[in-house]
């Protein structure tokens, strides 16, 4: 964003008021911290709106790749930690299917990209893109690959192939679906880039050699009517991968050095160093990560970092609130509740579920605030508990009269006890002494 | 062409370094000392200043196996029996830089071993392996105090890093530390705040910063993870501007992955489960590095593996 004093410059400093500030110079404050609109001042130039609109842009540019449903936005980042404010766009995952297996293969291999999806805390964790590689050299089967593959599938589409011929001939049948084109690289800008603002395509740009030379050829693209622009600077190891997406963020959103302001895309390859080149991606600023193939026993843990890093650090995973069976519990177990704070129900769960003791678990809706924080905000009372467990049918499902409570709301027993008519038993401050409790009983 | 320049932050602060283990001029019996620490960037940006000191790991051994994961356990067969054998297995087989011993069994509510009991084993690892050790206690506050001032004794030579220190008690670790030389760890739970409390409390009751590495406590994969990666970076980013009170090394103990339940979950469609164990512990160990962490201390021999590859590649190496 342009300072204050910038805009000012640009303004018709006539002071009328008509923006509702006393001068343009206050209009031009308002202006700089976004708590105006340009459109506000009557007088304003085209010149100087056109001058304004493009510094106002994204220091990442938004990029989108697909259409309707599944469709992918990645860029538009402004911070350089999650704690900050937060991530926007999550990593999208692509799952690559080259050209050059049979028919039978590419529905295999559609299917395997479909079937790599997992549900957790109520997200659909999945493959978000999927790719065709131009392995075969050859214009038809490239061209064959790709429309059966967009028609076996409602996900974006990524298009691989450094032959600006082949590329077209492969793309132009499925334009309508906005497939992501890799790549322009030194030796074919030109054309490539003809082909992307012909079909109205964004286009990868790759360049190894360095982040000069990858602005250089940016640049070019740019200057060739290509708007929508994705990186890929060729890592080759995890410290290249590190150091080059942290440069081009920081240069991006601290310095608005627009030059490299785009989305990042990773080629992570297969096995072991797909999934650290993945990880460290989803960390660090990538925003497509392409693997020639991934296990689920991997991909799980990495979707889960993803779900973890993209979290608005405002706003905590919750739990569904709700009665939880663990361990196939029945009318003889015992009855405890705990916060639908995601860490202090996972904690809770697993601490539960290593007892190998059934219990039914009343998770109570504190807003995503644990034990102690809910306690002392008034958002966990005896009485929300008591309309919780009411509400769950919980005295019907656990027939022993009683009702665990965490170690750190003991204060809440009798008050409970009254609004229950339940024995009320104080647990454990800390969930890691739940098994042992749970052992004594009975 | 384009001059993309290259955003070297101007940190005013450094991260301490904190030395793990003696050698034999300094009367130990250690092979090689254990440096952590000594950054003055964030984790791996060597554009920013040069990496002095890997990040070291440890490999987790316990006394009792009460709690420990059948899973994890098979990975390294009967020596698990053994607090001896497996701390051997982990250094000669694995190459770990360090062994952390936790001594579950001195619970005076489970196996009840006394502290003399403990020092030996401390002593028997010593001379077993020719690494620096890591200790620690049980857990029970009272019962701790005991088994940590014989471990130190046990240990006095040898510059061990004992675990650990929090606001609620620590005196009686920070002299059982400072009775011999020993380093410790100064925990706090998930806030930065916490997380300069105690370093204040360590160094107020006279600990030496050089000998306080942090565990601000790592959360597992999916239980959290979020929590601890931005409380580290918030620490090491709030060093580096200067704070001196949060100027000391890291530890993550990323055994703490496998309490989630996916890590070891028995159910096909999420994989190979032992494949999963050790990539969910390697995938917290990762984004404790990533966030700040100088040390790690791991089960699973894979995970380790699977480390310090990527330390190695972080660091630039093929």
């Amino acid at each position: 964003m342009p300072t204050a004093m910038e805009i000012f410059k640009l303004l018709p400093k006539k002071n009328c008021g008509e923006c509702k500030f006393p001068t343009c110079l206050a209009f031009a404050m308002q202006l700089a911290n976004q708590k105006a609109k340009l459109e506000d001042c009557p007088y304003v130039s085209e010149q100087a709106k056109a001058t304004l609109a493009a510094s106002a842009a994204p220091p990442i540019r938004l990029v989108k790749v697909g259409t309707g449903a599944n469709a992918i936005e990645i860029g538009d980042e402004t911070e350089m930690y999650r704690h900050e404010k937060k991530f926007f766009h999550p990593t999208a995952y692509a799952f690559i299917i080259s050209d050059t297996s049979n028919d039978s293969e590419v529905k295999a291999r559609v299917e395997k990209a479909h079937s790599l999806k997992f549900e957790r805390v109520g997200q659909l964790m999945k493959m978000d893109m999927i790719g065709v590689r131009c392995d075969s050299g050859d214009l038809k089967r490239f061209t064959k690959v790709v429309s059966d593959v967009a028609a076996l599938t409602e996900l974006p589409l990524v298009l691989i192939c450094n032959d600006p011929v082949k590329m077209k001939a492969a793309a132009s049948n499925i334009a309508a679906k906005v497939p992501l084109l890799h790549c322009a690289t030194s030796s074919n800008a030109t054309e490539m880039a003809a082909v992307a603002k012909e079909l109205k395509c964004p286009l990868v740009v790759y360049e190894d050699r360095g982040l000069n030379e990858l602005a250089d050829l940016v640049a070019k693209v740019k200057a060739a009517g290509v708007e929508d622009i994705v990186l890929d600077f060729g890592a080759r190891n995890l410290k290249e991968l590190l150091e080059r997406s942290t440069i081009i963020r920081k240069i991006s959103v601290k310095k608005i050095f627009r030059g490299l302001g785009y989305p990042i895309y990773v080629h992570a390859g297969s096995g072991e160093e797909a999934v650290l080149r993945g990880l460290i991606s989803t960390m660090k600023y990538g925003s497509v990560v392409a693997f020639d193939d991934i296990d689920p026993a991997t991909a799980l843990p990495l979707y889960v970092l993803r779900q973890n890093i993209y979290t608005d650090p405002q706003v905590p995973i919750q739990v569904k609130p709700d009665l939880y069976a663990i361990n196939n519990p029945n009318e003889k177990s015992p009855l405890l509740f705990t916060t639908n704070f995601s860490l202090t129900y996972f904690t809770v769960l697993a601490d539960i579920e290593k007892s190998k003791i059934p219990v039914w678990l009343q998770v109570i809706d504190t807003e995503g605030l644990s034990v102690m924080t809910a306690f002392a905000a008034g958002k966990l009372t005896p009485e929300m508990v008591a309309k919780a467990i009411d509400a769950s049918g919980a005295k019907e499902k656990s027939r022993r009269g009683e009702i665990i409570i965490p170690g750190m709301v003991a204060r809440m027993s009798s008050k409970l006890q009254e609004l229950t008519g339940l024995k009320v038993i104080v647990g454990p401050k800390e969930s890691s002494g739940l098994p042992k409790l749970l052992k004594s009983l009975d | 062409m384009v001059e993309v320049p290259i955003p070297k932050e101007k940190w005013t602060g450094k991260i301490g370094t904190t030395v793990i283990g003696a050698v034999a001029e300094e009367g130990g019996t250690r092979a090689k000392k254990v440096v952590i620490g000594g950054q003055s960037c964030m984790p791996f940006l060597s554009f920013e200043a040069p990496i002095l000191n890997r990040p070291a790991i440890a490999g987790e051994v316990v006394d009792t196996l009460r709690d420990y994961p059948p899973l994890a356990r098979k990975a390294f067969g009967d020596v698990v029996e053994d607090p001896v054998q497996w701390a051997k297995a982990w250094v000669e087989k694995y190459g770990v830089d360090l062994i952390c011993l936790k001594l579950y069994s001195t619970n005076p509510e489970e196996e009840n071993k006394s502290p003399q009991e403990a020092a030996d084993l401390v002593r028997k690892i010593l001379a077993a392996v020719p690494v620096p050790l890591v200790v620690y206690g049980c857990g029970h506050e009272e019962k701790d105090a005991k088994v940590m001032e014989a471990v130190s004794n046990a240990g006095s030579k040898e510059r061990l890093l004992l675990g650990h220190a929090e606001e609620s008690a620590y005196k009686s670790i920070a002299a059982a530390s400072m009775a011999n030389n020993h380093a410790l760890i100064a925990f706090s739970n998930l806030d930065i705040n916490l997380a300069k409390q105690i370093n204040i409390l360590l160094t107020d009751f006279g600990v030496r910063k050089e000998n306080i590495v942090a565990d601000p406590l790592m959360a597992s994969l999916g239980m959290g993870l979020e929590y601890s990666y931005s409380v580290n970076e918030r620490i090491r980013l709030a060093a580096l501007m200067g704070d001196s009170m949060l100027q000391v090394p890291m530890v993550c103990d990323t055994t703490i992955a496998w309490k989630a339940r996916e890590a070891t979950e028995e159910n096909e469609s999420l994989g190979d489960i032992e494949v999963r164990a050790a990539w969910w512990e390697a995938t917290t160990g990762l984004a404790a590095l990533i966030s700040g962490a100088d040390m790690l201390i791991m089960r699973s021999p894979k995970a380790v593996q699977i480390i310090k590859k990527a330390i190695n590649e972080l660091l630039g190496g093929a």
